[in-house]
C-alpha cells in the first residue's frame, strides 16, 4: 500500500496545523521580548533627553537580549521550515535521529504546557529509513500525544530510537500510567491508518512502561 | 495613590522588561511566572489588576481567570495573549476578564487597561459600600 494524503485525511492537517500554531504562538511571545526590549530602549532615550545619565552597561545588555532572542526566533523559524518541506517529497531517505531531534523542537512547547519533559536518547549511529517524513512524523506526534497522557505528571518521556535487521523500532517509554490508558482509543484509526501506510507495527507493554513502534527500512519496493 | 498591578507571565525576561516599564510609568509591580502562585498571592495582598498571560504551563489563563475570579469576585483581570482569537476573546470576557490584549503588547494599551481596571474597582468597591450603608441603615430603626 503506497500512503497519500487521502490515506491520513484530516489527521495530517490537524497535525501540521498544530504544529504550526504552537510554534508561531512560541515566535509572538520573542516577538514580544524584543517588542518590550525596544520599548524599553525608547524609555532609556526619553531619560536622555531629560538630562539622565545613560549607563553603556545597559546598552550592552539589552543588544545581548536582543540578540539572544533573534537567535532563539531563527532556530523556531529554522525547525519550522524544515517540518514545511518534509512534505516536498512523498518518500525519502532519512536519518530516524533527525526526525526526532526535529519533533522535539516543535512540540517542546505542547509538552511544557502539559508539565510533560520529553528527553530524546538519540542512538550513536544514524538510523536511515526510506519512508515517508511528514507522515512518519504524524505518526511519532500522535504517539507522542498518548504517551504524555500515559506519563504521570512532572515525569518525563523518554524517547530512544535503535537500528533494527529490518528497520528502525523507537520506544516511547516512562509510561507511568500506561495501563490506565490502554483502555482509551488507541490507536484509533486515523494511526492505524498512518501505520498500515508507513508499514510499521505499534505495540503495547504495560509492565514495562513503554510503547514500542517498529519502523520498516524501507516502505515502497 | 499608585496603581497595583500583579503580572503573570511564564517568560520570565518578558516579566522583567514589562515590570520595569510599567514600574517606570508609577505602578507598583509584583510578578510571579505562575499562575498557582498568583492564586497564593491573591490571598496575601489586594491588587487593583492581574494581567494574566493565556498560555501558561500548570494552568492556563482561562483556568486562572475563573479560579482568581471565585476566590476574589472583585479582582479585575486582563488576558495577554501570543494569538488572540475572537472566540477566546469571548470566552475570557464572559469569564469576568476585563480586557484582552494581544503580544507584542503596545505598553501604553496595557498601562491605560490597568488604569481602567483601577477605576472599575474603585467603583465596586464604591458600589459595595453603598449597599453596605443601605442595609445598615435599613436594619435600624432610626
Amino acid at each position: 500500500m503506497t500512503i497519500t494524503w487521502d490515506t491520513v485525511g484530516t489527521a495530517g492537517l490537524q497535525f501540521f496545523g498544530q504544529m504550526s500554531a504552537s510554534n508561531s504562538h512560541e515566535i509572538k511571545n520573542v516577538l514580544a521580548i524584543i517588542n518590550e526590549n525596544a520599548g524599553l530602549l525608547e524609555d532609556l532615550m526619553l531619560m536622555v533627553d531629560k538630562g539622565v545619565a545613560l549607563d553603556p552597561q545597559r546598552l550592552k545588555s539589552l543588544a545581548r537580549k536582543l540578540a539572544e532572542q533573534t537567535r532563539r526566533a531563527d532556530q523556531i523559524v529554522k525547525k519550522m521550515n524544515q517540518f514545511a518541506h518534509s512534505v516536498d517529497y512523498p518518500v525519502k531517505s532519512v536519518d530516524l535521529n533527525e526526525i526526532l531531534d526535529l519533533m522535539m523542537a516543535l512540540t517542546g512547547r505542547l509538552a511544557t504546557m502539559r508539565n510533560v519533559n520529553l528527553e530524546l536518547k538519540a542512538s550513536a549511529a544514524p538510523v536511515t529509513l526510506t519512508t515517508s517524513p511528514f507522515f512518519l512524523m504524524n505518526l511519532v506526534w500522535l504517539c507522542l500525544d498518548f504517551a504524555m497522557n500515559a506519563t504521570a505528571p512532572g515525569r518525563p518521556v523518554l524517547l530512544a530510537p535503535e537500528k533494527t535487521a529490518q528497520g528502525a523500532n523507537l520506544r516511547f517509554s516512562g509510561l507511568e500510567r500506561l495501563a490506565q490508558q490502554l483502555g482509551s482509543e488507541f490507536p484509533a484509526e486515523r494511526e492505524k491508518r498512518l501505520l498500515r501506510g508507513l508499514k510499521a507495527q505499534l505495540s503495547a507493554d504495560a509492565a514495562a512502561q513503554e510503547i514500542l513502534l517498529c519502523l520498516p527500512a524501507m516502505i515502497d519496493g | 495613590m499608585r496603581e497595583k498591578v500583579l503580572i503573570v507571565d511564564d517568560e520570565q525576561e518578558f516579566l522583567d522588561i514589562v515590570s520595569e516599564r510599567v514600574r517606570a510609568r508609577g505602578m507598583e509591580v509584583s510578578t510571579t511566572t505562575s499562575a498557582l502562585d498568583a492564586l497564593k498571592m491573591v490571598d496575601e495582598e489586594s491588587f487593583d489588576a492581574i494581567v494574566l498571560d493565556l498560555m501558561m504551563p500548570e494552568m492556563d489563563g482561562l483556568e486562572a481567570l475563573k479560579r482568581l475570579k471565585k476566590k476574589k469576585p472583585e479582582v479585575q483581570i486582563i488576558l495577554l495573549t501570543g494569538h488572540a482569537t475572537v472566540q477566546k476573546g469571548i470566552e475570557a470576557m464572559k469569564l469576568g476578564a476585563i480586557d484582552f490584549i494581544e503580544k507584542p503588547t503596545d505598553l501604553q494599551e496595557l498601562t491605560e487597561a490597568i488604569k481602567k481596571a483601577r477605576a472599575h474597582k474603585v467603583i465596586l468597591a464604591e458600589k459595595k459600600t453603598q449597599e453596605t450603608i443601605k442595609k445598615i441603615i435599613s436594619a435600624k430603626a432610626w
